[in-house]
């Protein structure tokens, strides 16, 4: 898994509530056996219109914005289990999701794949997209370390929460699998007690 | 002694060790596969020389991928084939029990895994798809996992978690006649919204669950996902232990009376606490459906879409073609599906088949019923519901996931409507640009027959449906 420590970029704001796994990468993509191309397909039904064409008015097709920030309405995430949303969002190019709430496996299957889900307040995503929407060059500034998020534009900041021990796996690129295995041991011996 | 709840006695059971200031490692005791979630977690097993740990706790069932017609011919989609026979060689290789395409124990992994005795009060378990929750009907610790866990419970047979906070809904009454488990889980998710569970592992409580059958129980616990809730659970019964006793995989004899006895320690205790509580009255329940482009968007199919001047809102109802304020009833609709791991199993086609007895299809519909197992196929055409549904013009196809995510070919087209038994209702989850009404199977069968949406409690009067 790849490290996070800090990350400074421009976000492109994406201001729907509930946006569920299905609209961040549909199952009819799901039938791939790797991890690859997941990004090309993402958000894809609202990227591009019935005909094929790009459908400009969706932001990720807006040149205005750029950057590997998403900010994203209340509830992101919701919906199934896919990881292939992780995938997707990280093939695309994000590295930080922005939103005032995140469903659970989703921030889950982000946190493995080095991908930061930034948990803000309503007060302060709406400030958010309001300065990325007034001005889309405006840089954001996420510090895990801290545990802070800054406009570069307004200056306003905020500190997010995080599990500690996420917090370890992302800054030095550990997973779950890795501290798994070396409990072996203990796993046997449960295993026998309670045989 | 502290007060326990349900969940609390089954997850304390199953931790193996915790770090501190961090998570737990929790023991999972089955674990269930299928093909779309687990080829990336047996790659990642590969490229890391790791052996699976424990694959005879492992069973695998390909489900979301399959097609519901001449399942004995190969499959036509290359990469859907691809996909099954990945998950063959992988469970071959890892000697992992697999009931594939054909098998007769192949079915929804949530539907075939409870039929076969795996799913026992008491265990942990996991699966690749959100709709693990529906094993909780047993009294189960059950959720969906990503691909990256799945990797770890093949590793390990254990994952890393932070215990989520506990919810309780209690639904005490008598419900109306035609009132089925989905319209009282529809019912809970319009009320508390879609994340209003999420963090939390939800108990269903009451006279209304104690009084269901497991199959209405699974409907409930499946939907626990769409409010946000990892799982939701009921606790074991005589109706648990009934149900599982002479299940193929459920213990036997003297060990079956062991097993039984320690169950019956597992609910909540008197006076435990929640970290939040809800209580709703059964009589306030009526058939529901959705109007919108989430769960969470139900209402009395009596009712009209209410308002709400909230940008996602307006979205959703642009998206579905519906306007604020409108009844839908009388809407025309043309297809109708019933099926998917939420509502495929024998009792809900014998309430479809009830209603439907000696009526005909509507012209304009397009009618498929999907079993949620060759179990449950074979049950159908032996209880002679085969022959009502071929006489009223529905099709009966074969066992799968099929349009409830449209990942094979069995997709609601473009700007079509369909009342659907599935779980979710999200933008193009049946085939792009399709509209989803979820519904119960009374009120997909209701639809079917008059082509367009009606408020079956009008239609009912000498019938009855519990």
């Amino acid at each position: 898994m790849e490290k996070f420590t800090t990350l400074t970029s421009r976000a492109i704001p994406l201001d729907i509530a509930n946006v569920d796994t299905d609209q961040i990468i549909p199952a009819r993509f799901l039938k791939a056996t790797d991890k690859k191309g997941f990004g090309d397909n993402v958000f894809r039904d609202w990227r591009y219109n019935k005909d094929g064409s790009e459908n400009s008015k969706f932001s990720l097709n807006n040149t205005d914005y750029s950057g590997s920030i998403l900010v994203a309405g209340d509830n992101f995430g919701c919906g199934s289990s896919r990881e292939h949303a992780a995938w997707a969002l990280v093939g695309y190019g994000f590295k930080v999701i922005v939103s005032s709430f995140f469903a659970d496996i989703f921030k889950g299957n982000a946190l493995n794949n080095g991908l930061l889900p930034v948990q803000v307040s309503k007060a302060y995503l709406k400030h958010l997209i309001s300065e990325v929407n007034a001005d889309p060059n405006v840089k954001i500034k996420v510090n895990l370390h801290e545990q802070q998020i800054s406009i570069s534009s307004s200056k306003r900041f905020e500190n997010f929460n995080i599990d500690p021990y996420k917090k370890t796996c992302m800054i030095n690129g550990y997973d779950d699998i890795d501290y798994l295995l070396s409990k072996k041991k203990t796993i046997e011996a449960f295993e026998n007690a309670v045989d | 002694m502290s007060k326990k709840t349900l969940f609390d006695k089954v997850w304390d059971a199953h931790v193996v060790d915790s770090i501190e200031n961090g998570p737990q490692i929790l023991y999972i005791d089955k674990h269930l596969i299928h093909e779309v979630t687990s080829p990336q977690a047996f790659n990642e097993l590969e490229d890391r020389g790791i052996a699976v740990f424990r694959p005879n706790q492992i069973v695998a069932t390909a489900d979301h991928n399959t097609p519901t017609e001449n399942q004995h011919l190969p499959i036509k989609d290359l990469q859907s084939r691809n996909q099954l026979e990945q998950l063959s060689t992988n469970c071959k290789k890892n000697n992992i029990t697999l009931y594939e395409l054909g098998h007769k124990y192949n079915g929804i992994v949530h539907v075939m895994a409870p039929e076969l005795g795996f799913t026992q009060p008491g265990m942990t378990m996991v699966c690749g798809d959100s709709h693990t929750s529906t094993h909780g009907a047993f009294g189960t610790i059950a959720f969906g996992i990503g691909t990256s866990q799945v990797a770890q419970v093949f590793a390990s047979q254990c994952l890393l978690l932070t215990k989520p906070k506990s919810l309780r809904v209690t639904v005490n009454g008598k419900l109306k006649n035609g009132v089925l488990p989905k319209d009282v889980i529809l019912y809970i998710i319009s009320k508390l919204g879609t994340n209003s569970g999420t963090g939390y592992f939800c108990e269903y409580a009451g006279d209304v669950f104690e009084n269901m059958t497991m199959e209405g129980r699974m409907t409930v616990c499946n939907m626990s996902i769409e409010m946000g809730a990892r799982g939701g659970m009921i606790a074991p019964d005589q109706t648990t232990f009934d149900y599982v006793k002479g299940r193929e995989y459920a213990p036997k004899g003297d060990d079956f009376d062991k097993k039984a006895a320690y169950w019956k320690t597992l609910p909540t205790d008197e006076g435990a606490i929640f970290d939040k509580e809800y209580a709703f009255d059964a009589e306030d329940i009526e058939p529901m459906i959705t109007y919108g482009t989430n769960p969470g968007m139900g209402i009395k199919i009596s009712e009209n879409i209410p308002n709400n001047k909230d940008a996602s809102f307006v979205k959703s109802l642009e998206y579905m073609n519906f306007e604020a304020g409108e009844s839908l009833i009388n809407k025309q609709i043309n297809y109708v599906f019933i099926g998917s791991c939420t509502n495929s199993r024998i009792e809900d086609f014998r309430v479809a088949a009830k209603y439907i007895k000696g009526k005909q299809k509507a012209d304009n519909v397009t009618a498929w019923l999907v079993p949620g197992s060759k179990q449950v196929e074979t049950q159908i055409i032996t209880e002679g519901l085969k022959d009502i549904f071929d006489a009223a013009g529905f099709e009966l196809r074969q066992p799968g996931c099929s349009a409830c995510l449209a990942m094979n070919d069995d997709k609601i087209p473009q700007g079509e409507y369909c009342v659907s038994t599935s779980n979710r209702n999200f933008e193009g989850r049946q085939g792009q640009g399709s509209r989803t009404i979820l519904a119960s199977p009374l009120v997909a069968a209701a639809t079917a027959i008059a082509g367009k949406i009606i408020d079956v409690t009008e239609n009912i009067e000498t019938l009855e449906f519990a």
